[in-house]
Parts: C-alpha cells; sequence; structure tokens
C-alpha cells in the first residue's frame, strides 16, 4: 500500500505542470467555498447578536421584520410612530424592568441618529451580552451632546469636543441641516461590530429641541429659537420610533407581548427579537444559501478538470500501467494508483484552499471590517466547515474513481503489451 | 533430466472479441537453466503467449505449469503474484517508469514481491547494495546511478531494466525484443550480459525476437509459427 502512495505521488509530481494548474484550480474553489461559508456565519451571527437581553422590541403595527430593520438595523424608516403615553403605559407595567425608548429620522453624513435616553447605555446589550464600554468620555448630559459609535468616530475623524450638525431625515446628501443647533461629541463609544457603532446618540429632548422650529419636515420661514432657548419649552417628546423592553422575568414575555398587542389606544406590535431576527435571517438567507450553491459548483467544476487532466494523461501513461504489471502490481493496484493520484491532488487542493484562506483573511480582513461590519478574523475551521471540506474530499474521491476504472479497465486490456 | 520450468500442454487461448483461437500450442517446454529464443514473427501470437506466461492472460484450454505450479487453477490475483515472484520482465523500450530514480526503477520488482525483496536481501546485503552489484554486473558505473532514468541512453536503459528483471533472482526471466532499439553491436554486447547475469543467478531465459541473428547465441531455438497450430493471422487487437 505505500508503495502505491509513494508512486501516486512521484507520478502526480512528474506531471506537476498540468496538476498544479488544476491544483491551483481546486484551491481558489475551496477559497470561496470557505470565504462565502466564514461571510454567512459571521452575517449570520453578527445578525443574531446586534442585539441581547432585550426581551421585547415595540413598535407601530407593521410586520416584525419591518419593525426589526428599522429599530435595530437603522434600514428603512419607520411607518409610523408610537405616543409618548403608550410608551409611558408599557414602562409602568410591572412586568417591566426596564425600557430604553428610541427615536429615529435624522442622519449624520449618512450615520443615523437615535434619540434615546441614559437607560440604553446600561441596558442595552449586544454579542453574548456584552454592555456597551466608552471609549472616551462619557453618555450624554446636556442637550445638545451626542456620543457617537465607534465607527463614526474612526471614519469621520471625530474626537471629543468636535462639533457635528445633523441633517434632517435619512440619506447621505441634499438633505436640510439642523446647522442652527450644532452638537458637541462628548462620548465615544467601543466597537461593537453592531449597528451601534454607526450611530449617533443624541436624547430625546435634544430630537424635539431640534424640531421645535420645524413643520412638517421644513424649517418654518420667519420661525427660528436659537439653542440656548430651547429650555424654554416643554422638550417631552410627543412619539418615539420604538421600545426596547426588558423585563423581570422571562417568563413573562408572552404575557407581556400579548398585553401590548392588545394595547387599546393605539395599535401597537411587540415582536421577540431571536424570533424576528431568525424571520428576516430566513429573507436574507435566500441571497447566501445561492451563494453558496455557486461556491459548490465551482469546486465541481475545479474537480471536472483534475478528472479531465487525470483521463487525459492517461493514455500516454499505459506503457508505464504495463510495466508496473509486469513488476507484479494487480489490476488493482493500478486502479488505487490513480485513484489515489486524483485524491491526493484534491487533498492538496484542500489544503491549499485553507491556506489562501488564511492568507485573503489576513490581507482582506481589516477592509471588510471597516467597510462592511464583518469581523472575519483569523480562526479555526468550524465544523461545519470541516464538513464542506470533508465534502470537497468526498466529490474529489468520488470523482477519481473515474481514472481508476477507466486505467483499470486500460490494464486488464493492455496486460503487459500496451497497445499504443 | 532436468526440472521442468515452464510447461504448456494443449494450449488453447481465443480473445473475447474474436471467434476463432490466436493460440493453440499442443506443447512446450522449458527446463532449469535453459536458455531459449523464441522466434516470433508479428501475428504469430507472440504478446498473447507473454500475457499467459505472464498470467495477465487465461486460456481457455489446456494446462500452463510454471515451478510446478498450474496457473490455469489460480486467481487472477494469485497469478498476479505468482509473476512478481518467479518471473522477471524486460521489453524492447521505455522499460523505465520516467518518474522514478535509477534504484527505485530496480527494486520497483521488491515493493510489490515479499520473496522478490527477501531473496535480493539474501546475500547480506542491503536493497542498495544489491541493486549497485547488478547495476554494475551490467556495466552501469556510479556516475549513472543519480542521473534521471530519462536523460540515460536507450542502451543504459535497457541495462537498468535487466537489472530490475534480476533482482530478487526470479526463476524465470522473460525477455520481450530487448534488443531491438539497439544497434548491431549494442545488440550483442547487451544479449551477452543479458545471457551471463541470467547465468549467474541461474535463472531460465525466454528470449524472445523476430531477428533470428539473435538466436545463434541460444541453447534452443523454437518457432513460435511451428509450435502454435494456428495459422499466421493477425493477432487480435
Amino acid at each position: 500500500m505505500n508503495h502505491l502512495l509513494m508512486l501516486a505521488v512521484r507520478s502526480a509530481w512528474n506531471r506537476r505542470l498540468t496538476l498544479s494548474l488544476t491544483l491551483i484550480a481546486i484551491a481558489l474553489s475551496v477559497t470561496m467555498l470557505l470565504g462565502v461559508q466564514r461571510v454567512r456565519d459571521e452575517a449570520h451571527q453578527g445578525f443574531n447578536h446586534s442585539v441581547t437581553g432585550t426581551d421585547l422590541i415595540v413598535g407601530a403595527r407593521t410586520s416584525p421584520v419591518q419593525l426589526m430593520l428599522y429599530a435595530v438595523f437603522r434600514i428603512g424608516e419607520a411607518t409610523n410612530n408610537i405616543r409618548w403615553q403608550a410608551y409611558k403605559d408599557i414602562s409602568a407595567s410591572p412586568m417591566v424592568a426596564w425600557t430604553i425608548p428610541v427615536s429615529l429620522g435624522d442622519s449624520h453624513h449618512g450615520f443615523p441618529v437615535l434619540g434615546t435616553e441614559l437607560s440604553y447605555f446600561e441596558h442595552f446589550h449586544y454579542g453574548d451580552g456584552d454592555g456597551l464600554v466608552f471609549s472616551q468620555g462619557k453618555p450624554f448630559k446636556d442637550t445638545f451632546d451626542a456620543v457617537i459609535g465607534s465607527d463614526v468616530a474612526e471614519q469621520m475623524g471625530y474626537h471629543l469636543g468636535q462639533r457635528i450638525i445633523l441633517s434632517h431625515g435619512m440619506g447621505m446628501a441634499g438633505l436640510p441641516e439642523h446647522s442652527d443647533k450644532p452638537f458637541t461629541v462628548v462620548g465615544i463609544l467601543a466597537p461593537t461590530g453592531t449597528p451601534v457603532d454607526r450611530t449617533v446618540h443624541i436624547s430625546l429632548e435634544a430630537i424635539t429641541a431640534i424640531h421645535l422650529d420645524w413643520v412638517g419636515g421644513a424649517k418654518m420661514p420667519g420661525f427660528f429659537i436659537p439653542s440656548e432657548f430651547v429650555h424654554k419649552f416643554d422638550l417631552t417628546p410627543k412619539e418615539v420610533t420604538a421600545v426596547l423592553v426588558g423585563l423581570k422575568s422571562r417568563v413573562a414575555v408572552f404575557r407581556m407581548q400579548r398585553n401590548i398587542n392588545d394595547y387599546e389606544k393605539e395599535p401597537l406590535l411587540a415582536v421577540m427579537p431571536g424570533v424576528a431576527l431568525e424571520q428576516l435571517w430566513q429573507v436574507v438567507g435566500v441571497a447566501e444559501k445561492a451563494l453558496l450553491a455557486i461556491s459548490a459548483m465551482v469546486v465541481v467544476v475545479g474537480l471536472s478538470g483534475l478528472i479531465a487532466v487525470v483521463l487525459a494523461g492517461l493514455n500516454e501513461r499505459r506503457r508505464e500501467l504495463a510495466i508496473l504489471r509486469s513488476v507484479g502490481a494487480r489490476p488493482l493496484d493500478v486502479f488505487l494508483l490513480l485513484t489515489a493520484e486524483g485524491l491526493f491532488v484534491t487533498i492538496m487542493g484542500v489544503v491549499l484552499g485553507v491556506v489562501f484562506l488564511t492568507l485573503m483573511t489576513l490581507a482582506l480582513g481589516p477592509v471588510l471590517k471597516s467597510h462592511y461590519g464583518l469581523a472575519i478574523q483569523l480562526q479555526w475551521l468550524s465544523p461545519e466547515e470541516l464538513k464542506l471540506l470533508a465534502a470537497v474530499v468526498c466529490v474529489g474521491l468520488f470523482a477519481s474513481l473515474i481514472p481508476g476504472y477507466r486505467a483499470y479497465r486500460l490494464s486488464l486490456a493492455d496486460g503487459l503489451t500496451p497497445r499504443i | 533430466m532436468a526440472n521442468s520450468i515452464i510447461e504448456l500442454k494443449n494450449l488453447v487461448f481465443r480473445y473475447a472479441s474474436a471467434t476463432e483461437p490466436c493460440l493453440d500450442i499442443a506443447s512446450f517446454r522449458a527446463v532449469a537453466g535453459d536458455r531459449v529464443f523464441l522466434y516470433g514473427p508479428s501475428g504469430s501470437g507472440k504478446s498473447t503467449l507473454l500475457g499467459i506466461l505472464g498470467g495477465v492472460l487465461a486460456p481457455q484450454q489446456g494446462e500452463v505449469t510454471i515451478l510446478g505450479q498450474n496457473l490455469v487453477s489460480m486467481t487472477s490475483a494469485a497469478r498476479d503474484r505468482f509473476r512478481a515472484d518467479h518471473i522477471g520482465f524486460l521489453f524492447q523500450q521505455f522499460n523505465l517508469i520516467p518518474y522514478l530514480s535509477v534504484f527505485d526503477n530496480v527494486l520497483l520488482p521488491c515493493r510489490f514481491s515479499e520473496r522478490r525483496l527477501q531473496q535480493a536481501l539474501a546475500g547480506g546485503a542491503t536493497l542498495h547494495a544489491e541493486a549497485e552489484r547488478l547495476l554494475s554486473h551490467l556495466d552501469l558505473g556510479p556516475a549513472l546511478w543519480d542521473r534521471p532514468v530519462t536523460q540515460l541512453s536507450v542502451g543504459q536503459q535497457q541495462r537498468v531494466a535487466a537489472a530490475r528483471a534480476l533482482i530478487g533472482r526470479p526463476e524465470i526471466v522473460i525477455a520481450d525484443e530487448p534488443t531491438s532499439a539497439l544497434d548491431a553491436d549494442r545488440q550483442a554486447s547487451f544479449l551477452q550480459l543479458l545471457l551471463r547475469e541470467c547465468g549467474e543467478a541461474n535463472a531460465t531465459l525466454l528470449f524472445v525476437s523476430h531477428d533470428r541473428r539473435l538466436a545463434k547465441d541460444f541453447k534452443r531455438e523454437i518457432d513460435l509459427s511451428t509450435i502454435n497450430s494456428v495459422s499466421h493471422e493477425q493477432e487480435a487487437a
């Protein structure tokens, strides 16, 4: 057996030029497969870890997926807000431990602005239950204080004390600005790998304050309230976009959810984040499954190339096989020799693919992190990835049976005297 | 009377794809130490006979007895092992595996046959030393040992192949036109080396060729077309 393996390796090495091309093709396809799997995993995990510890998310009645999209991912806009009284009522429930009101709608250079209360910094959790940590500064105190996420600070080059101007509405450009009421950065949050990193946080009062002299999405002409006078007005918000709710006991979650959904004064929707996130992922998941399927096809193409190369070389090797037969090789040995060769190249391709993936992770990891928020890190192969690799090797093995069988037939027919 | 090494009786062989047999040999015998020149012009069934002696083909009728063992009753795997253990083969050209070194080519039979391995080691030396001894006897000096086999001349390649056929002292050496790629001078010297080494190893040599001029150095000359009663037809493709 050993000498057959030795022969297979030496024979493959002898045709290293042609085989190395297919080897690289297989390696790259394996890299792609693993890369897609890794991005998928990371995206899924980032998704599920974007909010934890929150038992219910409450908003105006809409679909659970949409509520998650705007309340957690700041994607799209709420069709309706919920009244301040409804928020007060929810907070007052004896089952509720804490609430975080969320008010969205403004932005700063494309980063969403989120109005909230100090409870946000205390109770918002993500990942495996990590709380928010300030890398610099502290929570907002004055009306025109802002706390920014790590991506905002990094990409805009902001430091503590930076004066920033918010824009009305979401989007990148052409938005009316709240230029009369600049904010001061008083805190910068440590990176979380969640939408928090891309958020500018201000108080709910500030949201009210910057819209005092606005009506229907535009500044009221001839009406202007300077920053220093806003405190003369009642800054209690009239509405919020959504509420994150933490319960005293998780056992009460279904009861509380029903209570909120049955709220009489206005139509509300309460969703459990985990359930809604999974629903949302199923929508997004179609694309990533398609991507994985395409990668799998690419692997099959790579392996087909290998089989084609081994088969094409087989005719020139009939004499070699006859020599092996003459020194005692059985047709079965010839079969094993050719199968081992294909399998050997496949395994090399898988190993090389993992090496490529590692190199690419090192090279592209920072770019993926800063541009797409995907934290792809160097890590051991996950069980899922090992399964994929095992599948590649299995397909490679089955494909290699083809040249193995062909060589077996040839050596049976040729015996000791190949007819070439 | 010397021991019978190869004995064929009432042998009939027909390829599965053919309607007529291509080999029909009533009797053939070679004894220990025999030097048989088998004259086999093309179409005489030479390749088929070699396939039967090597155990890669099984005749439909008759007996093939080699070293007292009946090949016909063996399984194909047993015949493969029998060939590895007892017969050294030598072909006309391209006899070597191009990606193996000179030594790995010579030692190839020892990888497939435990018997050849043990007999190669029986001299008390290492495998490598035994290969060196054979190569030196066949006039292949140490300067050539580390060359890739593809850089050896055809004559040198044939001598490496001869060392491979002889290593581990197989009882039988079957040479199929081993000199046809050599020029006349080298044919003669190669033949002398082969005969000498077979003699030293006490191997029975069956030398197959269509070139009758080589027959003068052999004790016995047999014309395959006379012992094969199938008329001179094309060999089955």
